[in-house]
């Protein structure tokens, strides 16, 4: 253990131990509580010495302004290299109040909100113009990238939104056969399933799903692109980014998102029939023709209307935030998740301004 | 040789991914105090073997003892008292992003010494940031904020925090420029000069193998095919190891290694001028 014992009238301490990290213990509190003037440090009698021993040594002497004497070679070495090293410097960050804090993360999130908007905004306008560009030169269209694309966001999500829409339909059967059963009208619990997955649910379900699995993956992907800097090796080989990465994906989701929604309706209309059949006793001749006479076509038109739309807003939502990685790897992780937060939300509000404007066109 | 002097001890090893063999017989020793230099073409497992000797990598076959203790199948309660004993710095200087520079030098004093008080604690971080060669106010920065080579620089606070009998270098000076990998390498130096250091360093970069290597080990073949002094090197027929050594590289850096002697000299006799 490290330690020290005042001579010569307390003018001089003397050192005795290993003055290394290990054996330190509490020595720099108890040098820190040392009063009176010190003239001399005495180090003769120490065994080994490492750089925090040599500092906290070098701090006290130059704070009481005392001599180091009885130091090896090695230890006056490492001792010039420790004062070499003694620099004011400012560890932590500067403070601020929490009422600052706080008003400053209020102001901080509404310019980044405003400025991702804007940004998401101006990649719209990119992506179309990449669009027209494409059409104008449509050798540059890339027909494999968009099928791979394809069967990425389209055939392998097959499975798990079948099986989330089957589900689905299930409970909303389950829920609507138990309520509407008190007023003795279970029959209505078809118009409910079919007319809800048709115009609402299915699409809306589908495009959730899809934003977690591909809108993710195109943030993640493009992100880590930007990363390993092939984004940047594009541009200089002359392929636009934009045509390459973005446009094939935001066409993918455009056009698989009818298809899923219109396959994860069917699959809760399944669903729910098969729980029809079971609790209800109805069977499934009836509920295909009851599901036909009190379905308008319109509602699939609803359902089928907003789906692409939706695929357009998740695609461009996770390129989007794909293309505003910069600097680590932390940051693509931060980006996939803004790129689901802000497909789903986007996704939420426009649907909502479809549900107004559906029925005031009188689509009900 | 005396037991105690060899800090690590490598026999036997043999390491593969799959079909893939890297490593098969490899036997290695390390001494006390010495700056062992481990070259290699790419490819050669000159990170894996590292990767192995500090636990990170179970090896397929082999025994490989660190300080006289085998590190291979340790609980990490044992593994402890080795790992206070050792730092590494990684390629990319693997530092904690989450955490600014100070913080992420004192994630292995708190974690070691939880008793240190945090003034002590604020004072080591800054010592180490400047001695590393850091500008005094990288501190308080987050790694995001730093460059490629102020991240090394930083991770080699991190890797010096306990002041450690053994340090692991993986290629330390890739991507730092010509002023910066030399003051690395005099930092490297002193450091193992004053703390008695041995550092196992992975380079290949010839002026550091030149300026700082005591000895050498050519990795090639799936083995060390050679160690030694790099004058011991030399004089074998291997016809890699005279293409590394004696290609338009490796005798540039022959070349240099008699250049800095001289302004060495020169700013000796300019720090002796100023005292």
């Amino acid at each position: 253990m490290a330690t020290f014992e005042p001579e010569q009238g307390g003018r001089t301490l003397r050192f005795s131990g290993d003055l290394t990290l290990a054996k330190i213990g509490d020595l720099d509190q108890r040098l820190r509580a040392q009063d009176g003037a010190i003239e001399q440090l005495d180090l003769s009698g120490i065994g080994r010495i490492d750089t925090i021993g040599a500092w906290i040594v070098h701090r006290f002497a130059a704070e009481k302004n005392a001599k180091i004497e009885g130091l090896d070679e090695d230890g006056e070495y490492l001792l010039s290299q420790v004062k070499e090293a003694d620099q004011p410097v400012n560890m932590r960050p500067a403070h601020v109040s929490g009422f600052a804090r706080v008003l400053g993360e209020i102001g901080d999130a509404v310019v980044v909100t405003g400025q991702t908007l804007y940004g998401l905004l101006g990649f719209m306008g990119a992506t179309t113009l990449a669009f027209g560009h494409i059409i104008r030169h449509p050798h540059r269209f890339r027909f494999n990238a968009v099928v791979q694309r394809f069967e990425v966001v389209g055939v392998s999500a097959l499975a798990i939104i079948g099986l989330m829409s089957f589900l689905i339909g299930i409970v909303i059967a389950q829920q609507g056969a138990v309520q509407l059963r008190q007023f003795g009208a279970e029959v209505y619990t078809i118009n409910l399933i079919g007319r809800i997955t048709l115009r609402e649910l299915g699409v809306l379900m589908t495009a959730i799903m899809v934003a977690g699995r591909s809108g993710s993956s195109f943030a993640a992907q493009i992100g880590t692109m930007k990363l390993t800097e092939e984004v940047d090796a594009m541009r200089t080989i002359g392929v636009s980014p934009m045509e390459a990465l973005v446009v094939p994906r935001v066409l993918a989701s455009v056009l698989m998102m009818p298809l899923l929604g219109f396959y994860s309706s069917l699959i809760a209309i399944i669903g729910g029939g098969l729980l029809c059949w079971i609790s209800l006793d109805i069977p499934p001749i009836t509920y295909v023709q009851r599901i036909r006479e009190v379905v308008p076509l319109t509602d699939l038109y609803v359902g089928l209307v907003k789906a692409p739309v939706f695929g357009a807003i998740i695609a461009i939502a996770g390129c989007f935030q794909g293309m505003l990685v910069e600097g680590d790897a932390e940051q693509v992780g931060r980006r996939t998740t803004s790129a689901v937060v802000q497909a789903i939300f986007l996704v939420i509000v426009l649907d909502a301004f479809f549900a107004v404007f559906f029925s005031s066109i009188g689509w009900i | 040789m005396v037991k105690d002097d060899i800090v690590i001890d490598v026999k036997g090893l043999k390491n593969s991914f799959g079909e893939q063999i890297v490593h098969e017989n490899l036997d290695l020793q390390v001494r006390r105090g010495e700056i062992f230099g481990v070259v290699g073409g790419s490819g050669t497992g000159k990170s894996v073997l590292m990767r192995s000797i500090i636990g990170l990598q179970p090896p397929d076959e082999g025994e490989i003892t660190v300080f006289g203790e085998p590190t291979i199948g340790r609980e990490e309660t044992e593994a402890i008292e080795i790992r206070k004993r050792w730092g590494v710095l990684f390629q990319g200087g693997a530092l904690f992003s989450t955490l600014t520079v100070a913080e992420n030098v004192q994630v292995p004093l708190r974690e070691f010494y939880p008793n240190l008080d945090l003034a002590l604690l604020d004072e080591v971080a800054a010592y180490k940031v400047v001695m590393s060669g850091l500008p005094a106010d990288a501190g308080p920065k987050y790694p995001a904020e730093l460059s490629g080579g102020m991240k090394k620089r930083a991770g080699l606070a991190r890797a010096l925090a306990l002041d450690p009998e053994l340090l692991f270098l993986d290629e330390p000076t890739a991507g730092l420029d010509p002023i910066g990998a030399a003051a690395f390498d005099d930092l490297i130096a002193s450091l193992q000069k004053t703390l008695g250091l041995t550092v196992f360093l992975i380079t290949h970069d010839l002026d550091t193998l030149y300026a700082i290597c005591d000895r050498v080990a050519v990795l090639a073949d799936r083995k060390v095919i050679a160690i030694g002094t790099i004058d011991e090197l030399l004089a074998l027929d291997h016809p890699w190891i005279q293409e590394y050594f004696n290609g338009p590289r490796g005798r540039a850096a022959l070349a240099a290694k008699d250049r800095p002697a001289k302004s060495e000299a020169a700013r000796a006799e300019q720090t002796g001028a100023e005292r």
